[in-house]
């Protein structure tokens, strides 16, 4: 199966809404190798901006170039999320500005930089700002999907994007706000988001091996969260588990818990990094090391069933 | 706009800074009343701005990045026209138009919501940025504090505001010396601000009373320095027109109560 960055797919969207809609501009601080939008940059250089080392300055440059008319997307790592958080809360959301937002190198497949620059948080902390959509987009063709959409929505825009290359599955049907149901079985269900797809995908495969039926079904947008979907399958298969690329604390497992609670479920379980630090290393074995493998994620599941 | 006319005005602002922050008991005189002078002779004499065509795209652009001094922005944005006095009793109420720190939701005339101090010098930078992008002709201005110039996120859009040669920004300090906590100096040194907002790239003008109509008009009426930002320092009284409030750090955040707010508009009368 072709393998793909998320992130990489980020900057070829970015190029491909550069060529319809002149109203965007691209923002980096000192980045653009990394956060893909060099090939933006290279495209429309007079459509480029570079902010230098300085998050902070980039997203509240962006909220007034977005009073302008302009729809900038501005790029860095997910773990800057933190250190710009006050431009984002305060001078994007509070307003409602129309800046997106393509934050790359999330999670702990970031790999060998280690702990100090694996996002963990970045999910929970744009999902509680108002007017913040977010977007989670588990490969290359759902990350194309969010950038067409973030541009069409009017307002702020997160989109978390990976680095490590990661399958890239059959363009689903996309529709903001709503979840996508990969596969629907008895015993229970998987919620899953972001490229924890994959893993997700050969842990159902595995317990279906093992006469287990999994639903499975991922979410590229946590907020607006599909809450009905999510309770329309709690409620049908009482077993729910979730996995993520992010803290257990206020990702996509606390978006689901909020979503379904007292709708008749049995049992509960989130999978994802638990409340640790990353660390460096190849991100294969870091996978191993939090317990996300496939293998890993059905014991897991199986030990909760 | 003849200058007995944009003195008027100011002292007129006074008064509302001192209307609207006693009603309310709170809001921050002291800084607002250190750049009423500026604000007036912004929107007054100098801004191409129309309250009745407020969200002309081509209007120029104004951004207290100090949102505190908030009453000063709602006085000046109030004789201009923008809204009735009678908005004057909801500020800082629930369901006003006039929050404590400017909201560009709900107040007319307001270009971006600030109040975390150093992000409206950063916005400004990125409007003037989207302004030359998008070849609209305006020029932003933005009031800063020195209490503010504390926040490294001002260095930060200086330095972008040179590095993209913004001859459309004018930063305005209101220097006027005093924090919440004390003099900048007590509490933490600003050092040559000026020489280091010439280190910045900036194109600076002093002006030595920055309370002074004539000489804020003749730095704001100095045509711009080609590919250069423009920084004007103001040297600036802490609760300027009010005799009590005058260079006394107490009254950042504190409202004055009934009794002084009667001497003082009694103080500020024409």
């Amino acid at each position: 199966m072709e393998k793909k960055a998320v992130r990489v797919a980020y900057g070829e969207a970015l190029c491909k809404l550069g060529e319809t809609n002149d109203k965007v501009v691209v923002l980096d601080a000192d980045l653009a190798a990394a956060t893909m939008t060099g090939g933006f940059k290279k495209q429309f250089p007079n459509r480029f901006y570079d902010c230098g080392i300085a998050e902070a300055d980039m997203v509240d440059m962006a909220a007034g170039m977005s009073t302008m008319g302009l729809i900038p997307f501005c790029s860095t790592f997910a773990v800057f999320a933190g250190r710009s958080y006050d431009q984002i809360r305060n001078g994007v959301c509070y307003p409602k500005f129309n800046v997106k937002f393509g934050f790359s190198h999330a999670g702990i497949t970031l790999g060998e930089d280690g702990g100090s620059h694996q996002a963990i948080e970045d999910i929970a902390l744009m999902r509680v700002l108002p007017n913040m959509t977010v977007f989670v987009p588990s490969d290359a063709n759902e990350c194309y999907q969010c950038v067409e959409a973030a541009a069409k929505i009017d307002g702020p825009v997160f989109i978390r994007t990976s680095r490590l290359p990661s399958p890239v599955y059959d363009p689903q049907p996309f529709e903001v706000g709503k979840g996508v149901v990969l596969k629907e079985g008895k015993d229970g269900v998987l919620f899953t988001c972001g490229i924890m797809k994959e893993h997700a995908i050969e842990a159902v495969d595995i317990l279906a091996g093992q006469g287990i039926d999994l639903s499975l079904v991922n979410f590229h947008t946590i907020k607006p969260f599909d809450e009905a979907l999510a309770r329309e399958f709690a409620a049908k298969y009482k077993k729910v588990f979730t996995l993520e690329e992010h803290s257990v604390i206020g990702g996509l497992g606390d978006t689901v818990a909020s979503a379904i609670i007292g709708h008749g479920v049995e049992s509960f379980h989130k999978i994802g990094i638990l409340d640790v630090f990353g660390q460096s290393g190849k991100p294969a074995d870091l996978l191993k090391e939090y317990g996300l493998t496939g293998p890993q994620i059905a014991e897991n599941i199986k030990s909760h069933l | 706009m003849d200058i007995q006319t944009l003195k008027d005005q100011a002292r007129q602002v006074r008064r509302d800074i001192i209307t609207m922050t006693a009603k309310a008991g709170a809001g921050h005189p002291g800084g607002s009343l250190s750049c009423t002078d500026v604000l007036v002779a912004l929107y007054f004499d100098v801004m191409n701005v129309d309250p009745k065509d407020e969200k002309n795209p081509n209007r120029d652009r104004f951004v207290l990045s100090k949102g505190h001094a908030a009453p000063a922005l709602y006085g000046t944005l109030c004789e201009r026209g923008y809204f009735g006095r009678e908005e004057f009793d909801g500020f800082r109420q629930l369901h006003g138009i006039l929050q404590g720190h400017p909201d560009v939701k709900k107040c007319p005339g307001v270009d971006a919501s600030t109040g975390s101090l150093g992000q409206g010098i950063s916005i400004a930078v990125g409007m003037a940025l989207g302004a030359k992008h998008t070849g609209n002709p305006c020029h932003v201005y933005t009031i800063i504090g020195d209490g503010e110039s504390q926040e490294g996120l001002v260095w930060e859009a200086s330095m972008a505001a040179a590095h993209y040669k913004l001859d459309n920004l004018t930063v305005i300090l209101d220097h006027n010396g005093m924090q919440i906590d004390g003099t900048n100096d007590e509490v933490m040194s600003l050092g040559d601000i000026k020489a280091k907002a010439v280190a910045f790239g900036y194109d600076v003008i002093e002006v030595e009373d920055g309370n002074d109509m004539q000489q804020v008009l003749d730095a704001l009426h100095t045509p711009a320095c080609p590919g250069k930002p423009r920084y004007i320092l103001l040297n600036t009284l802490k609760g300027k027109g009010v005799s009590f409030m005058e260079g006394q750090v107490g009254w950042h955040g504190k409202a004055p109560n009934a009794e002084q707010a009667e001497q003082a508009l009694k103080e500020l009368e024409g």
